[in-house]
C-alpha cells in the first residue's frame, strides 16, 4: 500500500500536521463576570483540550424534579422548562463554558467548572425561584378557627405539648407589654378554660403587635408546630381560601427566637412570572440589601388594581412558599416598580435572588439526587502530581527500551514521541474530556504501547538468530509479530467500550483515552516505527548489522 | 541486552508451585473479603464525602469525630487521606434505612456546620465533596455491575470466535484467576471499591488477556510448526519461553508507569495504581502459570483433532505434570 519510503514519510508527515493542528492553541470566546459584575465575553487562548471537573475544579450536579412534597402533573415537561431556565440563570451567572443538558427523561446534569464558591452556585441552580404577592389573613379568620381547630386535635387524639402550658407567661415576661392583648390573642377566647380545655395548637402560637394573619412559635416548638399544621384535622379546619405559610427567617424578641406563621389567602395577588426586571442594591435608608423590581404593564395594571382595594392591609411577600420578611401595609396604590426587603442579607444574596428572579421560576420544584465539588487547589495538584508521574513513566520506558534495544530502542522512543503527539491530537479532534483517570489512563498507556514495538522487536531478534539478513529479518518480524498485536489490542478497545458507555464523567475520560492509546500505539509502532526501519535500511553500508 | 534469551525453563512443571502460591494468596483474601465486606465507595452506597484539608493542627481523625459527634453525626468515617493534613470524612446511606433524596443533601449541610463550629471558617477547607442520594446511587451500581459483565461477556465472545474454545476456556480461567486474585488483593489492603477501580480492574483484565493470547497465539503458530514426535507439553513450554523476553520487558515498562502513579500521581488516583501495579503481576503470574497448564489439561480431557490426529503431537509429558 506505502511501498515507497516517500509515501510513508508523507502519512507520516500528514498525521503529524493532523495532530499539531488540534493541539494549537486558539481563541476561544468565553463569557465572564468582569470587576464591575457586567458579563463580558472574553477572548482568551489555550490548547484546545477540554479538561474535565476533576481537574479544573468545579461542581457537578444532577436534579430531578422534587415529588416528595406533592406531585408534579408532568414532571417531563417540567425538567424540560426548567433546563431552559436553569441555562439562562447559569449564563447569567457568567461561569465560563458551562454545561446544562438533559439526561435521560427526568434528569438534568449541570456543570459549572472553576467555581469557587460551590455552595452558592448551588443555590442558584437549585432555587426554584416563585414569587407570589397574596393577602394576609385580615380577616383573622384563622385566629377565631383555631379553637375548633384544636378541639378536632383533641379528638384525634393529639395532646399538648408537655413544656406547651408555661409558654404564656414566658412570652409576656419577654415581650412585656401589652400582656392581657398578647394572651388574649394566642389563646382561645376563653381564657379561664384554657388551662382545663387543652389546646394543642393554639397554645403553641402566639402573636403580637397586632398584624393580622400573623403568629409567633417559640423556635424549639417549630418542628412539633410544623408537622402539626400538615395534620389533616388542621388543614380542614382551616377557612376556606386561606393557607398557612412559614416565615422565611426567625425573629428575635428579646433573647428569645420565634418563628413567623402566617395565615394568607390561597389566591396569590401575582406572581413572579409578571416580573420584567429585578436588581439588587441598597436602601439607602435602612442600609440593608433589597431587591427592587418593574413588571410587565399587565402586571402592573392588576397589581395596582389589587393594591388599590387594600389600601391600609398587609401584603405577604412570598418566595418559594415563605413570606418574605414581615407583610408590609399598603400605604397607597402600587403600579409597575416595588422592592423586596431581604433583612440582613448580604448585597450578594440579593443580587442572586434578582438574578433567579430575572430568569424566572422554576416550574416545580427540583432536588440534587447526586453532588460532586472539586476545590480548584485539588485540580491543580491533580494536574501536576499527573503531569509529575507522566514524566517521570515516559523517561523510565525511555531508559528501558534503549537500554534493551539500543538502536532499535532509540526507533521505538520516537516513536512514542509520536504515540504521545497522535493520542493528545486524537483527542483534541474527538472533543474528548480529559479526566484525572483519563491522565492516569495515559500515564498507564506510555508503558502499553511500546508492547507492539517489543512484540515485532522480539519477532526481528529471533528471525536474526535463523541467520536472516537484517532486510528479511525486519519484514518477517513485523509480518508475524502482526496477528498478535491486533488479537491483545481489541480486547482492550472492547473493554474500554464498555467502560465508556456505563461510567460516568472521570471514568468515560480513561476510556476515552484508553482507546486513542490504543489506535495510535498501532499506528506508531506498525507503521511509524516500520518506516523507520526501512530507511536505516535503506542508508546502512552493506555490511552494517542491526543493533537490537 | 538480552533477558532470557534462549530461555529454556520447564514453566509446565511449576504448575504445582503455582497453584498453592494462588490458594495461599487468595484463599485468606476472600476470607477477610467474607468477613469485612466490600469496601464500596458512596457512589454505589449513596451518601456523603468530605475531603478536608487542615490549615490548623488541631483537626485530627479524633476532633473531627468529636465535632461530628457534638452535632449528632456518628457512625461516619474518618480517615488520613494521603497526607498528615488531609482527611476524608465518609458518611454512607445506610442501606436498611428508608432515605429520601434530601438525606444526603442535608448531611452535607450539618458536616459544614459541625466542622465549622469546631473549627471556624478558617481552620479547615473542604476540597472535594460528593452527595450521591440512594436513586443515583442504585443507577451507578447498576451501570458498574453492567459494565463488567458486558465487559467480560464481550472479551469471552472475542476469544470464542478467535480462537479455537480450548483456548478460549483456557485464558477465560486464567482471566477469572486474574480477578479473584485481584478481589483478594484488594481486600488485603482494604481499597475503596469505585468506579474507577472497576475501571482499572477491567483494564488489567485486558492487560492480562493481552499476555495470554501472545502466549497462545505462539502456541498456535508452534503447533502447526510442530513435527510429529512433539508432546504438547513442550511445545506449550518451548511457546512460554519464547515468549518470556517480551513478557518481562513489557511488564516492565508498564510497571515503571503504574509505579510512577502510585509513587507520584496524588492520593486520588492511588486505588487505581494499586490495582493496575498488582494487576501487572498477576496478568504476567497467570499467563505463565496458569493459562498454559490449563490449556494442557482442557487438550488431555477434550483432545482436539489439530492436536491429536492431524498434528499427530503427543499429549503425555516426559516428566507427568
Amino acid at each position: 500500500m506505502f511501498s515507497t519510503i516517500r509515501s510513508r514519510l508523507i502519512v507520516i508527515a500528514v498525521l503529524v500536521a493532523w495532530s499539531v493542528a488540534w493541539l494549537i492553541p486558539r481563541s476561544v470566546t468565553v463569557r465572564e463576570r468582569g470587576p464591575d459584575g457586567a458579563m463580558h465575553d472574553v477572548v482568551i487562548k489555550r490548547v484546545p483540550l477540554k479538561l474535565g471537573l476533576d481537574l479544573l475544579g468545579g461542581i457537578h450536579l444532577a436534579l430531578e424534579v422534587d415529588q416528595s412534597k406533592g406531585t408534579v402533573a408532568n414532571p417531563q415537561d417540567a425538567i424540560e422548562r426548567a433546563l431552559t431556565v436553569i441555562r439562562s440563570r447559569v449564563d447569567e451567572f457568567g461561569v465560563s463554558e458551562p454545561l446544562v443538558q438533559q439526561v435521560g427523561t427526568d434528569r438534568i446534569v449541570v456543570e459549572l467548572a472553576g467555581i469557587t464558591d460551590p455552595a452558592r452556585a448551588k443555590q442558584i441552580v437549585e432555587r426554584s425561584a416563585f414569587l407570589e404577592w397574596r393577602m394576609t389573613d385580615m380577616k383573622n379568620e384563622f385566629r377565631d378557627a383555631l379553637p375548633a381547630v384544636d378541639r378536632a386535635l383533641v379528638a384525634a387524639g393529639v395532646t399538648t405539648g408537655a413544656a406547651a402550658p408555661s409558654q404564656p407567661s414566658t412570652i409576656q415576661q419577654l415581650l412585656g407589654t401589652d400582656t392581657a392583648a398578647a394572651a388574649g390573642d394566642t389563646v382561645t377566647p376563653d381564657t379561664a378554660s384554657a388551662a382545663n380545655q387543652p389546646s394543642p395548637l393554639g397554645s403553641l402560637l402566639f402573636s403580637y403587635g397586632g398584624r393580622p394573619g400573623e403568629f409567633l412559635v417559640p423556635e424549639e416548638d417549630f418542628p412539633r408546630v410544623d408537622s402539626l399544621i400538615r395534620l389533616p384535622e388542621v388543614e380542614s379546619g382551616i377557612p376556606r381560601g386561606l393557607q398557612l405559610v412559614w416565615g422565611s427567617e426567625p425573629i428575635s424578641q428579646g433573647a428569645r427566637s420565634y418563628r413567623p406563621l402566617y395565615a394568607v389567602e390561597r389566591r396569590p395577588v401575582l406572581t413572579g412570572d409578571q416580573l420584567q426586571d429585578a436588581k439588587a442594591q441598597i436602601d439607602p435608608t435602612s442600609k440593608q440589601a433589597i431587591v427592587t423590581f418593574t413588571l410587565t404593564r399587565a402586571g402592573g395594571r392588576r397589581f395596582a388594581q389589587e393594591t388599590r382595594q387594600h389600601v391600609g392591609d398587609n401584603m405577604a411577600i412570598m418566595l418559594d412558599g415563605r413570606v418574605q420578611r414581615q407583610p408590609p401595609v399598603i400605604r397607597s396604590e402600587i403600579g409597575r416598580n416595588g422592592q423586596i426587603e431581604l433583612g440582613n442579607s448580604s448585597l450578594q444574596e440579593a443580587q442572586d435572588l434578582a438574578l433567579v428572579l430575572r430568569a424566572g421560576a422554576l416550574p416545580a420544584p427540583l432536588q440534587i439526587v447526586e453532588e460532586r465539588t472539586i476545590g480548584p487547589s485539588l485540580g491543580r495538584d491533580s494536574i501536576r502530581e499527573g503531569t509529575v508521574a507522566g514524566l517521570l513513566a515516559g523517561v523510565l520506558v525511555i531508559v528501558i527500551m534503549i537500554a534493551y534495544y539500543r538502536f532499535a530502542g532509540l526507533l521505538a522512543v520516537s516513536a512514542l514521541g509520536f504515540y504521545a503527539l497522535f493520542t493528545l491530537g486524537g483527542l483534541a479532534s474527538f472533543d474528548a474530556t480529559l479526566t484525572l483517570p483519563g491522565m492516569a489512563g495515559f500515564v498507564l498507556s506510555l508503558g502499553m504501547a511500546v508492547d507492539a514495538n517489543v512484540l515485532i522487536f522480539e519477532r526481528i531478534r529471533e528471525e536474526l538468530k535463523l541467520n536472516k539478513t537484517p532486510r528479511v529479518a525486519v519484514d518477517a518480524g513485523f509480518q508475524h509479530a502482526m496477528p498478535a498485536i491486533i488479537d491483545a489490542n481489541v480486547t482492550t478497545v472492547i473493554t474500554a467500550a464498555f467502560l465508556f458507555q456505563f461510567g460516568t464523567g472521570p471514568v468515560k475520560g480513561f476510556a476515552v483515552t484508553l482507546i486513542m492509546g490504543i489506535f495510535a500505539s498501532v499506528i506508531t509502532a506498525v507503521f511509524v516505527t516500520k518506516t523507520f526501519f526501512l530507511i536505516w535500511l535503506q542508508r546502512r553500508g552493506p555490511t552494517k548489522e542491526l543493533t537490537i | 541486552m538480552r533477558l532470557f534469551d534462549n530461555a529454556n525453563y520447564n514453566v509446565m512443571r511449576r504448575w504445582k508451585p503455582a497453584l498453592i502460591v494462588t490458594i495461599l494468596f487468595v484463599i485468606p483474601g476472600l476470607v477477610l473479603l467474607g468477613i469485612r465486606g466490600l469496601n464500596s465507595s458512596i457512589e454505589f452506597t449513596g451518601g456523603t464525602l468530605f475531603q478536608v484539608h487542615a490549615n490548623n493542627p488541631a483537626v485530627q481523625t479524633q476532633s473531627i469525630r468529636a465535632a461530628l459527634g457534638d452535632s449528632g453525626i456518628t457512625g461516619a468515617e474518618i480517615q488520613t487521606f494521603g497526607a498528615a493534613d488531609e482527611f476524608v470524612i465518609r458518611a454512607r446511606l445506610d442501606p436498611r434505612a428508608q432515605v429520601s433524596e434530601e438525606t444526603t443533601q442535608d448531611t452535607e449541610r450539618a458536616v459544614r456546620a459541625a466542622l465549622t463550629a469546631a473549627f471556624t471558617q478558617e481552620g479547615y477547607e473542604i476540597v472535594r465533596t460528593e452527595a450521591v442520594g440512594p436513586k443515583v446511587g442504585g443507577e451507578l451500581r447498576e451501570r458498574a455491575v453492567l459494565a463488567l459483565v458486558m465487559g467480560f461477556g464481550a472479551t469471552f465472545l472475542v476469544l470464542w470466535l478467535r480462537y479455537e474454545w480450548r483456548f478460549g476456556l483456557a485464558a477465560i480461567v486464567a482471566t477469572l484467576h486474574d480477578i479473584v486474585a485481584t478481589f483478594a488483593f484488594v481486600s488485603y489492603l482494604n481499597l475503596e471499591i469505585s468506579l474507577v477501580v472497576l475501571a482499572a480492574l477491567l483494564t488489567l483484565v485486558g492487560y492480562s488477556l493481552n499476555d495470554t493470547i501472545v502466549t497462545f497465539d505462539r502456541v498456535r503458530e508452534n503447533v502447526k510448526k510442530s513435527k510429529r514426535q512433539h508432546f504438547f507439553y513442550d511445545v506449550l513450554n518451548q511457546s512460554i519461553n519464547e515468549t518470556l523476553p517480551r513478557t518481562v520487558l513489557t511488564s516492565g515498562t508498564t510497571a515503571a508507569a503504574t509505579l510512577a502513579l502510585l509513587i507520584f500521581g496524588g492520593s486520588v488516583i492511588r486505588p487505581f495504581a494499586w490495582v493496575m501495579t498488582f494487576g501487572i503481576v498477576t496478568g504476567t503470574f497467570s499467563s505463565i502459570f496458569i493459562a498454559s497448564p490449563v490449556l494442557l489439561w482442557v487438550e488431555r480431557r477434550w483432545p482436539s483433532e489439530d492436536v491429536k490426529v492431524k498434528r499427530g503431537i503427543g499429549m503425555a509429558a516426559p516428566t507427568t505434570a
